[in-house]
This record gives structure tokens, C-alpha cells and sequence, in this order.
């Protein structure tokens, strides 16, 4: 049987939808790639307290926008302490030992969230109502529509914040030359930590916003994580844009790929596209030459 | 050992009795390391403390491999749990699907281990740093789906039950004391054979290419060959703790072989301390036997064990291996200093 023509648009609504999410995700490991050079494996720790985070805030009777930015603000401090406390004592070690340190970060901030929200899948409310609008013969849910619209408005945000702010420039400074920035006044350890916020910001919103469609749980950010991180080598590591392509191409090509082909195999449909990817182009699609 | 250090040593053992005896002790560190790990029985006398060891033991061999590959040639892996459960599986099918001899079952596993790791490690080890680690680590996941999902040969979720003891001279290792005996032989030999390729020609070049792959390459070191091999070792011998494991545990399932376990071993082998054989083996202990004491702390104990890697990471960011010999180097500045004082 061959997929009809709103088949394949409902599973292009579905794999943009995801794809924005695993966009924002991988604009965390971009943020933190370019102020340390580390990958932060807390990242998708960071997505799934965003989702915890909303769920109790909804649940103890704030309106919706109130809970998300409330959940948000709360991974946010999160992140922050992570840097605080973690990785600018450890600042002079090598970057695998970095990793490790985020990798003991996650485990950590699992063990809590199992600990405090417990092991089930929570469900949060749909931001507006759960009638689907058709489309061309595919539903699309005004989640959806949440989602790309919020994960767009926060590109914008992100990108006017790099370009036409001081500190966004100083962050970009830093990314470029940390012993430069720092020469001309920059304060670098300073610009770690925002990016360490900034990320969880970026992790903490997209949790928020998937949960109504993908439930809470504290193990969440494990799958999510992972995908974040391939969606930021896919594009090439350290390229906000990139970030951005490879998110929305890894989503698709995985709703694609478990609508067409076979749904047990999604997941490794997803990491073979992207082998072939880094086969072909080492630095992923728009990535420099010499990483 | 470095060759430096080991004529720096040996100079010294010229210079004083003790000091030739403690010389002939660290250039011969197997036979210390082979009577502590024949005694350590007599310790652990219950039958727990061996489980223990055996299990400590087969992620040594594991993490061997990955210090090889991470600690001298500079590569990474996220995918090495993909190798052990190569072997397990190997040894699960052919030992206990198809009834054929445990041996065989090894002998295969290590064969498959080392040739997937050679088709795989050829195209992958051209990638660079996070890129390897992210190609690696999607090898494993792929890996990991296809012993859950390909029923006819691993029978998925369900597992595979590996009954048949391995044996050796017509003796059954089927209690845990001899089980422990091969896996303590099999981390000596390994960690005997490691020690001896790090002081050879391939273990310089290795260096070499984990110091400067252009340096390296310009000096006529076929960089992409020798990462391809110590790639393949690390697979053979990952392989080689997958068919023990197999045997020790009795019962095969994918999950013992995913993304966790994979970032597991790559932390025991960080902890333990990289460029070290020894910090193989302590980094696999420490992991082993912390989260094997924190299940006592039941919910609390992912907690507690996440904020010890963060605190130990910060605290020894070299390692377990290298902090201690810097503190004993530190005790014994401090002694030396204290005699001329007195004298």
C-alpha cells in the first residue's frame, strides 16, 4: 500500500513539530559548544525538568503561560547552578573530563527528578484545546502549532539577542576566541555560566511545550538529549543554523521513516541518516572544515 | 610505565639495594598484581564478593580496550557496549540457542567483535572529536535496536538463558570461585598484553597519533591504520567480556547492551584515569562496586551516584589512578623532607 498524499503531509506535521523541538534542544548543545567546547550530556536533563516543572505548576492551579515561564525560569536557575557548582571548579580540567562531570550531572538530576516527581508518565493539559484543525486531509493539533510558533519566536529572540546585544556579541566573542574576548574586557568565566543558563532556558521551553503531547517523565531527556545532540553534529556542531536544519531534517526523516518503513526500527533509521550524513560530510551539513 | 620513567627507574635501582628490589617490583608489576588477585578469594570468602569481582573483572577488560583507544590513540567511543554484547550474543546463540561448545561461542563472539569493528571503526574513525564520539555512539544505538528487534536470533526483550558452563581441562567453571579464577587470568594476560603494545613501536605511534595526527602522519605514521587497530582490539576485547558475562550471568537481553552502558564504561574508564593500565582496572571497580553499595539507598541511589562522579571529576579530574600516585609522591616528598630535617 502506498501512502497517500495527506499521509505524508500528516507525517511531515508531526516530524516538523519534533524536529523544532529537537531544534531548540540542539541550540543548548550549541550554546554550551561554543563557551566551553564541551558537549553538556544534561542537556536533556534540562528538557525534562522544563516538562516536570510545568506539570506541577499547572497542576497546582497557574494558569498555562504562568507554569511554563514559571518552569522555565526554574531550569534556567538550574543550569546556572550547574556551572557554579560543577563545571567552573573543574574549569582547568580537559574537556572529556567536563563531559564526564555533565554526565554526573545528568545521572544526578534524574535521580531527582524520579525522586520528586516519581517514575510515571504525567500528563500536561494542551495549551488550547485539543480539536484538531484539518488540513488538506492531515490533523494538525493547535499544539502544533504552539510549538513551531514558540520554538520560532525564540530563534528570533535568540538570534536578535546574539546580533544586536551587548552581551549576545560578547557570548559570540567568546565563542570565537576566548582569550581575546577575555583580553578585551570580556569576562568569559561570566559568559559560561549565561551560556549554561541560556541553555537550560532553551531545554527548560522545549520540555514545557512538548509535554502535552509526549506526557512528563523524569527519563524523558535521555531520548531527547541524544536526538538534540544529533540534530547539533547533523547540522555541524557549533553553527546556530545548523542546529536549526539538522533538528527540523532529523525529525522529519524519523516521522518519514516510521510512518513508511518500520516504527520498530525508528530510532535507528534516525542515527543510519545520520552516519551516512557524517560519512559523506565529516562536519556535518554546514559545519567548518576544520572542527 | 613510560621508557623514560623506566630508566630513570632503573637508574635509581643502581644507586640502592631496596630501591633495585622495588624496581624489579613495578618492571614486574604482573606478579604482585597475580598473587593479590589469586589471594583476594581468601577475602571474599561468600560467594556475593565474587560475583562482585568477576563482574568488576569483565568491565576491566572492557575498559582496557577503551583506554587503549581513548587514552593512547585519543579516539572515543560511545559505542562500546554494542561490542561487549556482540560477544554475549554470540556466545548466547551458539552456546545456548544452538547447544555447540561455550569455547566456540567465545572464539566467534571475539571474531565478530573484532570484524565489526573493523568494518565500522574504517569509515568512522575518519571523524574528529564530538563528530567520532556522536558517530560512535549512533553505531551503538543501531546495534543495541538490532539485538531488540531482529526476534528470529536474539529472541528480543525475551532474552537469551546461556546454561552451558565454559570449562577448562575437563573442569566445569560453574561454581563462582572458578568463574573468578578465568576472569581474573583473562584481566592479567589482557592487562600484560596492553602493557607490552603501549612500550612498542605500535604503542609510540599510538601516541603520536593522540598528541598530533598531523604531526604523526607527516613522521610517516599511518595515522588511520593504527586508529583502525587499536579500534579493532578494543572490539575483540569488549567481545571477549560480552562472552563472559554471558556465561556468568547465564541470561542475554538487550538492555544490559545500550546507550547506558556504553557512557558507563566510558566513565570507569576516565575515573579510573586514562594512558594507565591499572586505572582500567580501578575505574571499572570503582563504578562497579559504588553502584552495586548505592542499591541500598534503593531511589536515593542514582542521586548519590550522580554527585559522586560530579565530585570526583572535580576533585581528580586526572583520575582515581593518577590522584592517588600524586598523593603518594606528595607523602613521600613529604617523609624524605622530614629526615633531612631531622638528620
Amino acid at each position: 500500500m502506498s501512502p497517500t498524499a495527506s499521509q505524508l503531509l500528516q507525517y511531515l506535521v508531526s516530524g516538523l513539530t519534533l524536529g523544532s523541538v529537537y531544534a531548540m534542544i540542539a541550540l543548548g548543545f550549541t550554546l554550551i559548544h561554543n563557551a566551553t567546547g564541551i558537549v553538556n550530556f544534561a542537556q536533556g536533563e534540562f528538557v525534562a525538568l522544563g516538562a516536570l516543572m510545568a506539570v506541577s505548576g499547572a497542576a497546582a492551579g497557574l494558569p498555562m503561560p504562568v507554569a511554563v515561564l514559571a518552569a522555565v525560569a526554574g531550569v534556567t536557575l538550574v543550569g546556572a547552578a550547574l556551572e557554579r557548582v560543577a563545571i567552573r571548579p573543574a574549569r582547568e580540567a580537559t574537556v572529556i573530563t567536563l563531559v564526564i562531570i555533565t554526565i554526573g550531572a545528568s545521572i544526578f538530576l534524574r535521580g531527582i527528578a524520579m525522586w520528586v516527581w516519581g517514575p510515571d508518565a504525567l500528563p500536561l493539559r494542551h495549551f488550547s484545546g485539543e480539536h484538531p484543525i484539518v488540513v488538506a486531509g492531515a490533523s494538525v493539533l493547535p499544539q502544533h502549532l504552539w510549538i513551531v510558533g514558540i520554538v520560532l519566536v525564540t530563534m528570533l529572540a535568540l538570534w536578535l539577542l546574539g546580533e544586536r546585544t551587548q552581551v549576545g556579541k560578547a557570548m559570540r566573542a567568546c565563542a570565537v576566541n576566548r582569550e581575546a574576548a577575555q583580553l578585551v574586557g570580556i569576562p568569559a568565566s561570566r559568559m559560561v555560566m549565561l551560556s549554561f543558563a541560556l541553555s537550560a532556558t532553551l531545554g527548560g521551553l522545549a520540555g514545557a511545550i512538548v509535554a502535552p503531547l509526549a506526557m512528563a517523565q523524569y527519563n524523558m531527556g535521555i531520548m531527547l538529549g541524544l536526538k538534540g545532540f544529533a540534530s547539533a553534529i547533523l547540522g555541524g556542531m557549533g553553527n546556530p543554523l545548523g542546529a536549526v536544519v539538522g533538528g527540523l531534517l532529523l525529525g522529519t526523516l524519523e516521522s518519514l521513516g516510521a510512518g513508511l518503513l518500520w516504527s520498530g526500527f525508528k530510532d535507528a533509521i534516525a542515527f543510519a541518516i545520520l552516519l551516512i550524513v557524517l560519512l559523506a560530510r565529516p562536519t556535518g551539513l554546514l559545519g567548518r572544515r576544520s572542527a | 610505565m613510560t621508557a623514560r620513567e623506566r630508566t630513570t627507574e632503573a637508574a635509581r635501582a643502581q644507586a640502592r639495594p631496596a630501591a633495585r628490589a622495588a624496581g624489579a617490583l613495578t618492571r614486574h608489576w604482573w606478579l604482585p598484581a597475580g598473587a593479590g588477585a589469586a589471594a583476594l578469594p581468601l577475602v571474599l570468602r561468600d560467594s556475593y564478593g565474587l560475583h562482585l569481582a568477576v563482574l568488576v573483572g569483565i568491565n576491566a577488560v572492557v575498559v582496557l580496550g577503551l583506554n587503549l583507544l581513548m587514552g593512547y590513540a585519543g579516539q572515543v567511543s560511545l559505542g562500546q557496549a554494542a561490542f561487549v554484547g556482540i560477544g554475549a550474543y554470540a556466545s548466547a546463540v551458539i552456546s545456548g540457542s544452538l547447544g555447540l561448545s561455550p569455547w566456540l561461542g567465545v572464539a566467534a563472539g571475539i571474531g565478530l567483535g573484532a570484524t565489526t569493528a573493523a568494518l565500522v571503526g574504517a569509515p568512522l574513525l575518519k571523524l574528529r572529536g564530538h563528530y567520532l564520539a556522536m558517530g560512535t555512539l549512533g553505531f551503538g544505538m543501531i546495534a543495541n535496536i538490532v539485538m531488540a528487534q531482529w526476534q528470529g536470533l536474539t529472541r528480543g526483550d525475551r532474552g537469551i538463558s546461556v546454561r552451558a558452563p565454559l570449562s577448562v581441562a575437563g573442569l566445569a567453571l560453574d561454581t563462582e570461585l572458578r568463574r573468578y579464577y578465568l576472569v581474573a587470568a583473562v584481566v592479567l594476560a589482557a592487562m600484560v598484553v596492553a602493557a607490552n603494545i603501549i612500550d612498542s613501536r605500535v604503542g609510540r605511534a599510538m601516541r603520536a597519533v593522540h598528541g598530533s595526527e598531523v604531526a604523526a602522519a607527516v613522521s610517516g605514521v599511518d595515522t588511520q591504520r593504527y586508529k583502525v587497530r587499536v579500534f579493532v582490539l578494543s572490539g575483540a576485547l569488549a567481545a571477549l567480556a560480552g562472552s563472559l558475562y554471558a556465561h556468568h550471568s547465564g541470561y542475554v537481553n538487550p538492555d544490559s547492551f545500550g546507550f547506558h552502558y556504553s557512557i558507563l564504561l566510558v566513565v570507569m574508564a576516565v575515573l579510573g584515569g586514562m594512558s594507565s593500565i591499572g586505572g582500567a582496572l580501578v575505574g571499572a571497580a570503582a563504578v562497579t562496586l559504588i553502584n552495586e553499595q548505592l542499591r541500598w539507598f534503593q531511589e536515593f541511589s542514582t542521586i548519590i551516584f550522580g554527585a559522586l562522579l560530579m565530585g570526583m571529576m572535580v576533585f581528580l579530574p586526572s583520575g582515581i589512578w593518577a590522584g592517588a600516585a600524586g598523593i603518594v609522591r606528595r607523602l613521600g616528598r613529604l617523609r624524605r623532607a622530614g629526615r633531612r630535617d631531622g638528620a
